[in-house]
């Protein structure tokens, strides 16, 4: 086939989910040619398992997206048909936002925005191979068509499709995900070159017809009265909100499993890829906790625009007819009518151990990974690295210092560090948990800890800097106001008394009481009639300050202890093997990571604190060799 | 490069020297030394009267009781002019095991933190004190100095400690297990915890803790050493028994020396065990002016002592003073040793034990070195095991280990406190993980994933 060179690009970005939608994005934002390629145009920005964005820890991610100029939070919020903030029972710093999204919606508003956005070009078509130079350095991308790009940098965000294979009971076929064409030469070729890759697994439910079930037999779960948006860009959302529904698997529904179970790919031994623990099929399932009585069956619009509901919580690789019997013993699904059959999907990606903290991959220059093929689960996940990807290729290019978001600065940086510091067995999912300064990375303050940030790098825009400095500032001069306003006992006791609240004896400023637990912004609004009007975003912060202020001052202490180490750099020429004193197995693993600072060097696993103390002492003895004694 | 971080350790090696000293090092140092030293006169030394490389007379005083823990004599070295280049401040007190360990835990009270092995010396290289080609030995130092506190962890007491630690630890676990689970997985089936569970947990922890604290920093008999006595006649072996403790136990620290008649202290580590033993003159009344006065000593010797060692020379008879003695030792915990065994035996283990049914008995020949060994194990089962205390508890000695344990203790209060005032589980979480972070440290282990492991093994979880 005869080459056709079609143009030259900065950046080109292979795939179209969610990390190369915002990668692309970022890329063409900040001024780059951009192009962004995908094997289907109806797969841009396709929410190929679950119909939902956020939850815990992932609706953080999302606020952080947005803080930095991103285009998930805005997109949602535009598409969302059900919006609940969980864990509000719990503290501020695990609430986190998840929305029902509409499909069919949500992938228009992004393609839409795509399409819209200077610098970038989208196309349809499938890429067969990436060009190297002889220093393995990108030069450009092959599409099937013969069609060639010229590129300085190009950012693989390929999700499942690289050697998708699709299995359903002993079906087992070659397709990317929901039908759509895999990938398979680009994963040859990549091999070819000397990229490592390996298998990962995941799988979705059934989706049925909304018209053959029976919501009188489920528990209707609706969103919340009042809309908290994922965007610092918006204030009010309205939305006529539509309720999921909740049913129940019952004993019945585990004996049909149980005795169909040898026919499920997932033990059949067909899947040798590593699936999500987090994420089990409903066959592994009931295998691992026989003893549960029931589990949760999850009812979800797919969309406004079709009658498909999404079955949360059961996927599985059953044959077509064992998924239809064991879904029908369900409450409420006794006449279902499967219109897409659960599956589970085996695809290629490399070892996030392999590319370095900026999302470049260390054998090859100029070639940037994110999303499910770096070894991550979730849209929200995959969104964050195509973000971060975008941006450092784009740094790259303009021969400027990769972006780094730490540990103590957001989930973006939680989750990256985690990838390609510790790396991963398993399809990696954020968690709350997994966030150590979990007190300061709450998704009310996303903006604060990375707005100015994102101004600095160009992505974001004059419109949002300036509501991010307003809200700054409102909360500002409403912390120093509460903290001035006083008010007497009686002028409030009986206030006090009516909500339960201790009497007071002295006077006492606002923010003092506020400080009760049994008290909140909103309640107080009584007692202060001169209050200014804030926006919700500054409210919400105002009220987690002050009445969390002392375990955020607890936590900014350690946050500083961490940061002296963070900010410790290494060069990457650094040599470890000659390093003796540092054991073996240390130095080996700091060669092979070649680690951005003492810090990231402290968290590689087998690099113990004797270790690092050594290579301080090679550092010092380093410094003084070349700059002669101090 | 500037640690923020003031550490302190014990600077000289125990047992060889009858002076130690605990050195200080890093930005607080001063402030630090300025809230334990005391002047003669009781008052604190003002900032500006710290001089720099003067010595300083004076005592050092426990933050929190107020007590006195050692008279001292300190010297500030100030930024860069000193061994690490930062502010430093030593020490110098008596060279006692317990001395050392009870200044350096007031230092950690006040702040600062134990030191890595060859910390010191690392800063100096760091600060630029020590010449470049030291730096292999720098290297050298760091990693022989941890594989050996690596091997002191492995040592007898400390693996019974991890043992115990890790239990503690795996406590911890479970909570954290499911207060993570309930923190990540709001929306599946999952049984909420309660607080009622959470503070049973913690409750738990804590009380555990508290054992492990109690016989070390915490206990007053660490803090002065465990006190052993010796009683008998003149005659009888006093003398013997004590140079067998000073011959067996190389790690005499201090000796306070007082006229034949009085009292003679000394400072041995029995098994790792600070011991304060003293030997006493005879108790009987007696017209001697300097007699008296070490009866005098004797009997308070005698009255505050943890453990009593009765001597009896088993070839004789008991005379009156002997079963004076007796009817003193009833209710006291006490071992009978039935000495000059290799001579013929008058007096039997039997007749001991039906005169003392509560004390331990035992035959023994100081000039033959017999029964010598069972002295020693019971002596330290006395302290450590049985008698005292359960046997399953452990002797919690290293410094660093107690510091740690005090620290793991600090986070569970505060998350107990938490927990009864019902707050937020996720901020409950903060505590609780510091905790047991705390406690890998001194087993080793590092949090990684093991919780993560746990909890999707144990719970159904996922769309």
């Amino acid at each position: 086939m005869k080459i056709k060179n079609m143009g030259q690009f900065d950046i080109v970005v292979i795939g179209a989910g969610h990390a190369g939608c915002e990668a692309a994005l970022a890329s063409a934002r900040m001024g780059k040619k951009t192009l962004i390629l995908s094997i289907n145009l109806e797969a841009v920005a396709f929410l190929f398992c679950n119909p939902s964005i956020g939850g815990t820890g992932k609706g953080h991610l999302v606020r952080e997206i947005d803080a930095l100029g991103g285009q998930m939070g805005l997109a949602i919020d535009k598409t969302f048909i059900q919006s609940k903030m969980l864990n509000t029972a719990k503290g501020p710093a695990v609430h986190s936002l998840r929305a029902q999204a509409d499909k069919v919606a949500y992938h228009q508003e992004m393609k839409r925005v795509l399409e819209d956005q200077e610098n970038l070009y989208l196309k349809q078509g499938e890429v067969v191979d990436i060009d190297f130079d002889e220093q393995k350095r990108v030069r450009g991308v092959r599409l099937k068509t013969g069609v060639y790009y010229g590129a300085r940098a190009v950012i693989i965000a390929t999700g499942t499709f690289l050697k998708g294979m699709i299995f359903i009971g002993d079906a087992a076929y070659p397709s990317g995900p929901n039908g759509l064409s895999p990938s398979d030469a680009l994963s040859d070729s990549l091999q070819a070159s000397g990229l490592r890759l390996r298998r990962f697994k995941t799988g979705t439910p059934a989706r049925a017809l909304s018209k053959s079930l029976d919501y009188s037999k489920m528990i209707p779960q609706y969103g919340d009265p009042v809309i908290v948006p994922f965007s610092f860009m918006n204030e009010e959302l309205q939305a006529d909100q539509v309720p999921c529904y909740l049913s129940y698997t019952n004993e019945e529904t585990h004996r049909v499993i149980r005795e169909n179970s040898h026919l499920s790919a997932l033990f059949g031994g067909q899947i040798t890829g590593v699936g999500p623990r987090y994420c089990p099929s409903i066959e592994d399932k009931v295998r691992r906790f026989a003893d549960k009585e029931r589990h949760q069956l999850f009812v979800e619009p797919e969309s406004l625009t079709t009658d498909e509901m999404y079955l949360q919580g059961l996927s599985s690789s059953l044959p077509e007819d064992v998924q239809q019997a064991f879904y029908k013993t369900i409450p409420g699904l006794e006449n279902l009518e499967i219109v897409r059959p659960a599956y589970a999907i085996e695809y290629d990606c490399i070892d996030p151990l392999d590319i370095q903290i900026n999302l470049e991959h260390r054998q090859f220059e100029n070639l940037f990974c994110a999303g499910q093929f770096n070894g991550s689960s979730g849209y929200e996940e995959a969104a964050a690295q195509g973000l971060i990807a975008g941006i450092n290729a784009v740094r790259k290019l303009e021969g400027k210092e990769a972006f780094v978001i730490d540990r103590s600065e957001g989930y973006i940086g939680v989750l990256i560090d985690d990838l390609v510091t510790k790396g991963t067995n398993e399809p990696y999912r954020i968690m709350t948990s997994r966030a150590e300064y979990r007190l300061v990375l709450r998704q009310d303050n996303a903006d604060t800890r990375l707005t100015e940030k994102g101004y600095a790098l160009g992505l974001v825009t004059g419109e949002r800097y300036a509501r991010y400095q307003k809200i700054k500032e409102e909360v500002e001069t409403e912390l120093a106001r509460l903290s001035a306003v006083e008010v007497s006992p009686s002028s409030i006791n009986d206030f006090l008394c009516a909500h339960e609240s201790t009497a007071l004896n002295n006077r006492s400023t606002l923010a003092e009481l506020l400080k009760r637990p049994e008290m909140d912004y909103a309640l107080l609004a009584e007692i202060d009639p001169d209050r200014p009007a804030l926006s919700r975003h500054a409210v919400d912060k105002i009220q987690v300050q002050i009445k969390y202020a002392g375990y955020i001052a607890k936590q900014l202490a350690q946050i500083h202890r961490f940061k002296k180490l963070e900010d410790r750099k290494l060069e990457p020429e650094l040599d470890y093997l000659s390093m003796e004193g540092i054991r073996l197995e240390a130095r080996q693993k700091l060669a092979q990571f070649k680690p951005l600072s003492v810090g990231q060097a402290s968290r590689i696993s087998g690099v113990s604190p004797a270790d690092i103390n050594v290579l301080l002492v090679y550092l010092e003895k380093q410094k003084r060799g070349s700059h002669g004694k101090a | 490069m500037n640690d923020a971080q003031t550490i302190a350790a014990i600077a000289t090696a125990y047992g060889e020297s009858g002076i130690g000293i605990v050195r200080m090092s890093g930005p607080e140092a001063l402030d630090i030394f300025l809230g334990l030293f005391r002047l003669p006169d009781g008052k604190a030394l003002e900032r500006e009267e710290a001089e720099p490389r003067r010595m300083h007379y004076g005592f050092i005083r426990d933050p929190e009781t107020g007590e006195t823990l050692d008279e001292v004599l300190c010297v500030y070295m100030k930024a860069p002019r000193s061994y690490t280049a930062e502010d430093l401040v030593e020490i110098q007190c008596h060279g006692s095991l317990v001395s050392l360990r009870n200044i350096l835990a007031a230092c950690f009270r006040l702040g600062a933190g134990p030191a890595m092995p060859g910390e010191f010396t690392k800063r100096a290289f760091l600060n630029g004190r020590i010449d470049l080609a030291q730096a292999e030995a720098v290297i050298d130092l760091i990693q022989a100095r941890s594989d050996k506190s690596f091997d002191v962890a492995l040592g007898q007491a400390a693996g019974t400690l991890s043992l115990r630690v890790g239990q503690l630890r795996d406590g911890l676990k479970e909570l954290l297990i499911l207060l993570t689970v309930n923190m990540d997985y709001p929306d599946e089936d999952i049984e909420e915890i309660t607080y009622g569970q959470i503070e049973k947990c913690l409750m738990q922890i804590n009380d555990e803790c508290l054992k492990l604290l109690e016989f070390s920093q915490e206990g007053r008999r660490i803090r002065e050493g465990f006190s052993v006595t010796i009683v008998g006649k003149p005659n009888v072996g006093k003398s013997s028994l004590l140079n067998f403790f000073l011959r067996e136990n190389r790690a005499i620290v201090t000796e306070i020396p007082g006229t034949t008649r009085d009292t003679i202290e000394e400072q041995v580590s029995l098994n790792g065990i600070p011991v304060k033993l003293t030997d006493t003159a005879g108790i009987r009344e007696s017209e001697d002016v300097v007699e008296r006065l070490g009866i005098q000593r004797s009997k308070e010797a005698f009255n505050k002592a943890d453990l009593l060692l009765f001597l009896v020379d088993s070839s004789q008879p008991l005379s009156t003073e002997d079963r004076e003695l007796c009817s003193l030792l009833e209710d006291r915990r006490c071992i009978v040793l039935l000495n000059k065994s290799d001579l013929s035996g008058v007096l039997t283990e039997q007749e001991m034990q039906a005169l003392l049914p509560k004390a331990t008995v035992l035959s023994t020949s100081l000039t033959e070195g017999i029964g010598l060994d069972r002295l020693e194990e019971t002596i330290t089962e006395w302290i450590t095991g049985g008698k005292v205390r359960r046997r399953e508890d452990v002797l919690v000695t290293n410094v660093r280990h107690i510091e740690l344990i005090r620290r793991t203790r600090e986070e569970i209060e505060e998350a107990l406190a938490m927990t009864r005032r019902q707050e937020a589980i996720d901020f409950i979480e903060v505590n609780a993980r510091a905790a047991f972070e705390l406690l890998g440290e001194i087993t080793g282990q590092t949090a990684g994933d093991e919780i993560l492991k746990e909890i999707f093994s144990r719970f159904c979880l996922g769309k």
